[in-house]
């Protein structure tokens, strides 16, 4: 039993660290803090283009279509050095969601069209699945696609749906057929948001920002060459989507990094002059989280070992969402109470020098917006569901 | 990177499995418990010819010359059957700090009886006020013409009541809690002046308090140097700890897996309580708690390969602690999904819950180990 790495693997990681140090530029992360959040689009763009150049903008593709050909050990290492140097993941909608979907079961032409610009970041996408009567059960969708000829005319609400406000693309479920099983007569259709009768509205939310949208169709003409695979297959499409946004959910790394600024910032902060961190409830509270994640962290290995072997990811690798958001959100937790009631302080009218804790606007934040983590990608008591029914059989 | 047991580590996993499948089933167990001395000497007689006893110990003595991975892959297996035979207090803690020891005579005179069933051996560190603390021993080793006179009295003593030979902690100078000053002595259950009183425990095992009245020993059966045992002790401890925390997960994953068969059985409202939703999340929440575990487990047993003891000694404090907030998690839920049934002495979900509670009182409790997690962790 051991985690030793091999000498390739090491050199690998190795030319991740360099190249992260070298190329990425840490102003970027500011952009996606900072109170107003407005320049998060153009700080991505910027960090795909320069991972795009490198090869590296896309690990999980296959070869032929610009991925990277890395070994599983390869990914999880590139991985892991991205969540410890407090480096964003790339904007999962196109890379990581369409791109999978249009390359296992779009056509030839939908790969040509759609793919290269995934890859250089020419086209933003989002995500059009949940509706207002349709979240957790998301089968229930309503918005309809009525086939008229050439056209799918498409009429309805997508809801949450993250930065559609960047958006050149949308990829939605729509229902084309009724009158079977819910999960029955629904396509997946891909729709340029700059036909008319789209309508983005924007969503607040309780972190004061404005990353969600509503997004209403009213006689929305798509082409049909838009339609990806058969028409009413949708649902099995995007259940295998699915799959592939589960397994990367521990975001171990990124947690590890977060605890490890909290540590700090607890023994900058003080009550009665003495520092937090040498609080024995605090400390007891900071360490029923590392546990978690220490042991988390052997989770996520022994999951990624079973791949590396070839196998499938074993009944561990469920639990990595329900485990991985659950720490991420303690870490919120703890890092707003460390914040006290500096943390409730707005930042419209001052700036976090005046304020004296530069943390406390972040801590606000991350906390408030970090409850969306065990409600997205399968709310966790879905998650729990599904290791009822798969794993426990019951 | 590698997580599986080797070919061996497998095939004494596989033979310990078979064993509690096919020999020790719960009717045998409790008429073991309930016999006088608690164990059963044939059965140590069979764990001595499969070669289980000499897992811990070097070749030149006739032992395995097996690592913690092989101890933890026997005691994974030994918890899923609540074995009573005493493998850990014997082979795993006496057996381990005499494997630790530089004393060569005492460990050829000692380990060869160990590996072929002759010696039951156990510590005889606890006393009545010392609760967790190894350094606090009022026990005293007075320095005579070419040995020591140990006075003291241990208490709870594991399997004292069967031991042979005991390991006893002694204070040889400085005050009650100071760490320096303790030494460790080979002291036969037998030598005049040796008291055992037995008793049983809530988990089937039993223990004794032992009293040492003037108890002449030399000085050639000092485990290692005068004053430094508690050195011995910290060098061995994290075995120890992740031993019982195998034998902690193989009653885990056996109450788990009963717990959720049985929800598949048990009808009530015309349906098996397993359709309920409440109880399906109860059930994933326990069998996260037993893959965390094993996680934790799994940490140590690779920082244990790689002699980082600093971050060994981290994990291995935040191991004990999983165990014991995750096994009172999976115990009470047992409890709990089980209903009136699982209140009941005759089935065996209780006993499982009894051991796990007394691992976790064992060599410290979640709390205490969290609390040298954080003395580690977080102080300047």
């Amino acid at each position: 039993m051991d985690i030793k790495f091999s000498a390739e693997d090491l050199a690998f990681r190795d030319e991740v660290r360099d190249f992260f140090t070298q190329e990425y530029d840490s102003s970027i992360t500011a952009k996606f803090s900072s109170a107003a959040g407005t320049d998060y689009k153009e700080g991505i763009v910027a960090w795909q283009k320069k991972l795009h150049a490198k090869g590296w903008v896309a690990p999980g593709w296959p070869k032929e279509y610009g991925g990277t050909d890395w070994s599983a050990t390869q990914k999880f290492i590139f991985e892991t050095e991205r969540g410890l140097a407090g480096i964003p993941d790339v904007v999962p909608f196109g890379l990581k969601m369409v791109a999978p979907v249009i390359y296992t079961f779009g056509n030839e032409e939908q790969k040509a069209r759609f793919l290269p610009r995934i890859l250089e970041s020419d086209d933003w996408w989002c995500q059009g699945y949940s509706e207002p009567g349709a979240g957790s059960d998301l089968a229930a969708l309503n918005t309809t696609a009525d086939y008229a000829g050439d056209n799918y005319i498409v009429n309805g609400r997508k809801i949450w749906t993250t930065f559609a406000q960047y958006a050149d693309w949308i990829f939605c479920l729509v229902r084309t057929s009724k009158g079977m099983r819910k999960q029955q007569g629904i396509s997946f259709l891909l729709i340029d948001m700059n036909t008319p009768g789209i309508t983005v509205k924007p969503i607040v939310t309780i972190d004061g920002k404005h990353s969600l949208n509503e997004v209403l169709f009213e006689d929305v003409a798509v082409p049909t060459e838009n339609l990806i695979g058969e028409q009413d297959k949708g649902w099995t499409y995007a259940k295998a989507l699915l799959a592939h946004e589960r397994t990367g959910m521990a975001e171990v790394a990124d947690s590890t990094r977060m605890l490890d600024s909290l540590k700090q910032r607890a023994s900058v902060e003080v009550n009665g002059g003495k520092a937090m961190i040498d609080d024995p409830i605090f400390q007891m509270r900071l360490s029923d989280i590392e546990m978690e994640l220490m042991a988390l962290e052997y989770t996520e290995l022994r999951v990624f070992a079973s791949m590396a072997a070839g196998g499938m990811p074993g009944p561990e690798s469920s639990l990595l969402k329900i485990k991985g958001t659950e720490i991420s959100q303690a870490i919120h937790e703890l890092q707003l109470q460390l914040a006290s009631f500096y943390g409730g302080a707005l930042p419209e009218n001052l700036n976090a020098d005046e304020l004296g804790h530069d943390f406390a606007f972040e801590a606000r934040g991350k906390y408030m917006y970090g409850r969306a983590a065990t409600i997205y990608g399968g709310s966790n008591e879905v998650q729990r569901n599904v290791i009822a029914k798969a794993v426990l059989g019951l | 990177m590698n997580f599986d047991f080797t070919e061996e580590q497998t095939m004494i996993k596989d033979s310990v499995s078979r064993f509690v499948r096919d020999e020790y089933d719960f009717d045998t167990r409790r008429k073991i418990v309930e016999s006088d001395e608690g164990i059963s000497r044939e059965f140590w007689s069979m764990f001595a010819e499969l070669g289980w006893l000499s897992v811990p110990f070097a070749e030149e003595y006739g032992g395995f010359g097996g690592t913690v991975d092989d101890i933890a892959a026997v005691m994974e297996e030994l918890g899923k059957g609540i074995v009573v035979e005493p493998y850990a207090s014997t082979v795993v803690v006496f057996g381990g700090l005499l494997a630790a020891s530089d004393n060569a005579a005492l460990k050829a005179e000692v380990i060869p009886g160990i590996i072929d069933g002759r010696c039951m051996g156990s510590l005889a560190s606890t006393e009545a006020q010392s609760r967790y603390e190894m350094s606090d021993v009022a026990t005293t080793a007075t320095a005579t013409d070419g040995g020591f006179n140990i006075n003291g009295e241990k208490t709870v003593v594991a399997n004292g009541g069967t031991a042979d030979k005991f390991i006893v902690t002694a204070r040889h100078s400085g005050e009650q809690f100071d760490r320096a000053g303790i030494s460790l002595f080979l002291i036969e259950a037998s030598a005049p002046g040796v008291e055992v009183k037995s008793y049983k425990m809530m988990d089937g095992q039993s223990a004794a308090t032992v009293t040492f009245k003037d108890v002449m020993v030399p000085a050639g059966q000092l485990l290692n140097t005068a004053g430094e045992g508690m050195d011995l002790i910290d060098q061995v401890m994290p075995q120890i700890l992740m031993g019982l925390s195998a034998e902690a997960l193989g009653i885990m994953a056996t109450l788990n897996t009963a717990t959720v068969e049985y929800s598949k059985v048990r009808q009530q409202f015309d349906t098996p309580i397993s359709s309920f939703q409440v109880l399906q999340h109860r059930m994933v929440d326990t069998f996260m708690a037993c893959e965390q575990t094993k996680s934790m487990l799994y940490r140590g047993l690779c920082q244990a390969g790689e002699d980082d003891s600093a971050a060994l000694l981290k994990t291995v404090h935040a191991l004990k602690a999983t165990v014991a907030r995750y096994g009172k998690l999976i115990g009470e839920e047992a409890i709990q999904i089980h209903g009136g049934i699982g209140m009941t002495d005759e089935l065996n979900i209780g006993h499982y819950v009894k051991r796990l509670m007394m691992i976790n009182v064992s060599f410290g409790d979640g709390d205490y180990h969290q609390k040298k997690f954080n003395q580690l962790s977080y102080s300047a």
